[in-house]
């Protein structure tokens, strides 16, 4: 037992400490948990650049193959280029999902010359790329989707709605799910496109988020225009293109978000009232904290215990899902803890308030944490059904023609 | 990155697994609860023979030095089973204890019997309505006897000697190795009769000193973050084995013209034992790697891991009784077996208040954990 890497995993490693340490600052282990990027444009800018440095020394694409740019690496390779990268105080998040989940839905169903396109200029930050899945009637039940694509000689037209779109106000491209016959199942009659996002009829609009951000977006179709060329797999295969692009989602490699346990410690430690009292003084908030390290640590262990998976070439089980949901729920209590150890002052934010008010933030952004990526309720579902084999729920819409379900708080014609 | 059990250990783990589906534990269990039987000594000698009560003693003390990966995966195996066997007592915390000892005549009188298991030796810190502090420790020692009375002892009754921290005139705490016999012991009525505890009770009886390196207290804690570790395995294997009971009742139970486990409350509520026992898992791991890797200062990870597993093995426990509905709260079902042990081990090998002061106080100065 150890926590080591292989002689050629610690080979990998050292090669992309080495450049990170000569292109990157390290990130500060003792600072304030970072907000959300204020000024977007240079956000999308610096991490632009980021990338474009990564894929020209070969620190890009590492699982893609090699003949689309790609190092035509493994996936703990990529776990190991991950692990190293966020130790360093770098942009993240814009390149993710077409880096991670729209190219290589398009190299399992696209053209080489639309691959020859489209996947130089993401692999260099040039373009950007979304994922536009979800609808309002659509999140937990994606295969319920309504927007719908009708064929019209060589295009098909697209009327409907998207939502939580990330990135869709910065990206270039994006992959669609659409409904192509509402006489089928709802997972029979979907299709999936690629679109332009400067197309005329996509409109974007920012979501205001509880927390005052808006990173997500609505992304409304408005007779859109889609050569059928832009077609991913055949028009009724559309769900299992998605299940493609879903299963090359990133490897949750990630540390918690912030403020994350780690955070917490430290102002219980430090933070003083005017009494001079701290909260690590109470036992009772001893205890609350010693529960949330031992639940950070199982969740950081159960990741090591996937990566051992991924190090003997083994694809790792559900320990993913475990993450997230722990994660997820603890987000909201250490955040709501720190607030009430505040006391009156608890109710400040911004500049104003205690450590900037970033617990404050917190508590505003958590209740997301249990619902995006799969509701706690679904994850739940998943652990239940596809690692315990208990049975699945019924599911009374499975066989019937999409047009006759009843969604939303409307019975459909 | 190998946070997981070799291939030899498995093979020791599944041997261990396949003789303990034969032993037919829970019917010694229950003959103990019944108090038809106060021990199991024909299983406890079977796994001496098979090198279990040596298994963390080298060869040339008469132990099969396999060592503490294996250690780990065996008290896994038996918290699953719930065999009513000395293993932490005796082959852990009794035998860590004599492991650290310096005196060489005592390793060698005692170790080679625990390890054949002719004799076993159990361990003791500070009577149980104390906290575990030093200022504890009431039993005292004048270098050649012991008096004071210490409860509760696991397998106090059935074990020939006692290590145990004990104060001696000038005030200092050392820690001593007193046989049974020399003193006076009496079972206690508790909630898991199947790990038999005693209250034990010494009147100038011969003892003898078990030189430690450094302050006794100090190592008596670290002898006990040692045993804690092992004892999070156990408990990890016997909240896998309530969830496995759990999950195969609501799969087969019919209401309402379905499985049970059909019903989203059950699917969410045994997907939440899963992930308490895989946290509660991978902190075992990353304690017994500590452990196996020879640091000397487990206390944060031992803490971690007892804090899930403890927490993991009562919810297991619990949501296994709710599961089965009314049957799950009679004797003659299973469950209450594993709740009892659940609530037993919870408080037998430290508390969960002791483990998460003793995690807060082992934290880094830095943040970066």
């Amino acid at each position: 037992m150890d926590l080591c890497d292989t002689p050629h995993e610690a080979e990998i490693r050292a090669r992309a400490r080495a450049f990170l340490n000569a292109n990157a600052r390290p990130r500060r282990g003792d600072s304030r948990p970072p907000g959300p990027p204020a000024d977007v444009a240079a956000h999308v800018a610096a991490a632009k650049e980021w990338q474009a440095r990564k894929a020209a020394a070969g620190f890009a694409g590492i699982r893609w193959p090699r003949e689309w740019g790609g190092q035509g690496g493994s996936a703990i390779e990529e776990v190991i280029w991950q692990q190293e990268e966020q130790t360093f105080d770098v942009p993240r998040g814009v390149f993710d999902i077409g880096l991670g989940m729209c190219i290589p839905t398009l190299m399992a169903y696209a053209t080489t010359d639309q691959l020859k396109r489209h996947t130089g200029p993401t692999l260099r930050g040039e373009e950007i790329w979304c994922q536009m899945f979800s609808e309002p009637d659509a999140g937990s039940d994606l295969a319920g989707l309504r927007t719908r694509a009708v064929r019209d000689g060589d295009d098909w037209v697209i009327d409907g709605q998207k939502i939580w779109t990330s990135g869709a106000h910065y990206s270039d491209f994006g992959i669609l799910l659409t409904r192509t016959d509402p006489t089928q199942p709802k997972h029979k009659g979907l299709t999936m496109f690629f679109v332009d996002m400067k197309s005329p009829g996509i409109e974007v609009r920012p979501i205001h988020q509880m927390s005052g951000g808006a990173h997500f977006n609505e992304v409304f179709f408005t007779g859109l225009r889609v050569p059928d060329s832009q077609r991913l797999g055949q028009p009724g295969d559309g769900w299992k293109v998605a299940l493609t692009t879903l299963m090359n989602e990133r490897l949750a490699v990630g540390d918690e978000s912030r403020p994350d346990i780690n955070d917490l410690i430290a102002f219980a430690r430090s933070w003083q009232r005017a009494d001079g009292s701290r909260p690590i003084d109470d036992a009772a908030a001893r205890h609350r904290i010693a529960d949330w390290y031992a639940r950070s640590q199982g969740v950081r262990n159960t990741r090591f215990r996937a990566i051992t998976a991924l190090s003997r070439g083994q694809t790792p089980g559900p320990e993913a899902s475990i993450g997230r949901l722990v994660n997820a729920i603890k987000q909201q209590e250490m955040a709501r803890f720190a607030v009430e150890q505040m006391g009156a002052a608890g109710m400040l934010t911004g500049p104003d308030g205690i450590l900037g008010g970033v617990f404050q933030q917190s508590l505003l952004t958590s209740p997301a944490g249990r619902i995006a990526g799969g509701t706690s309720e679904i994850l739940r579902n998943i652990i239940a059904e596809r690692v315990l084999g208990l049975p699945a729920d019924i599911r009374v819409d499975k066989d019937m023609a999409f047009q006759d379900i009843r969604q939303g708080s409307e019975r459909r014609g | 990155m190998n946070l997981d059990f070799s291939a030899e250990t498995l093979e020791i783990r599944d041997q261990a697994r396949r003789m303990l589906r034969q032993a037919d534990c829970l019917a010694k269990v229950r003959r103990m609860l019944d108090r038809a039987d106060d021990a199991a000594p024909a299983l406890w000698r079977q796994m001496a023979g098979l090198g279990w009560a040596g298994v963390i003693i080298p060869p040339e003390l008469g132990g099969n030095g396999i060592g503490h990966e294996a250690a780990c995966a065996l008290a896994g195996e038996l918290g699953a089973s719930l065999a009513p066997v000395p293993f932490t007592s005796s082959a852990i915390a009794a035998t860590e204890a004599l492991l650290h000892c310096q005196d060489d005549a005592l390793r060698q009188h005692w170790l080679p019997a625990l390890a054949d298991g002719s004799r076993s030796a159990t361990f003791a810190l500070v009577a149980g309505d104390a906290p575990i502090h030093r200022d504890s420790v009431r039993v005292e020692f004048d270098g050649a006897r012991l008096t004071g009375t210490i409860w509760p002892v696991a397998w106090g009754q059935q074990a020939d000697a006692v290590i145990l921290p004990a104060r001696n005139p000038d005030g200092r705490i050392v820690l001593v190795l007193v046989e049974t016999a020399h003193g006076r012991t009496e079972p206690l009525q508790c909630l898991d009769l199947s790990r038999p505890q005693a209250r034990l009770t010494f009147d100038s009886a011969p003892a003898s000193l078990l030189p430690v390196p450094g302050d006794a207290w100090d190592m008596a804690l670290h002898l006990l973050d040692r045993t804690a570790i092992l004892t999070a395995f156990e408990e990890v294997g016997g909240a896998q084995a309530c969830l496995d009971m759990a999950v195969a009742y609501a799969k087969q139970r019919h209401v309402f013209g379905r499985p049970v486990g059909a019903n989203q409350a059950i699917k969410h509520k045994l997907a939440d034992v899963y992930v308490a026992v895989e946290l509660a898992r991978s902190n075992a791991y990353l304690a017994a790697l500590s452990l196996i890797s020879g640091e000397r200062d487990l206390g944060l990870v031992a803490a971690t891991a007892r804090v899930s597993s403890i927490q993991g093995y009562a919810l297991a426990a619990a949501e296994n009784i709710q599961t089965h509905g009314g049957i799950g709260c009679t004797w003659q079902a299973d469950p209450h077996l594993y709740y009892r042990r659940a609530a037993q081990l919870a408080v037998g090998c430290g508390t969960p208040g002791y483990w998460s002061e003793r995690l807060i106080a082992c934290l880094p100065l830095s943040s970066a954990a």
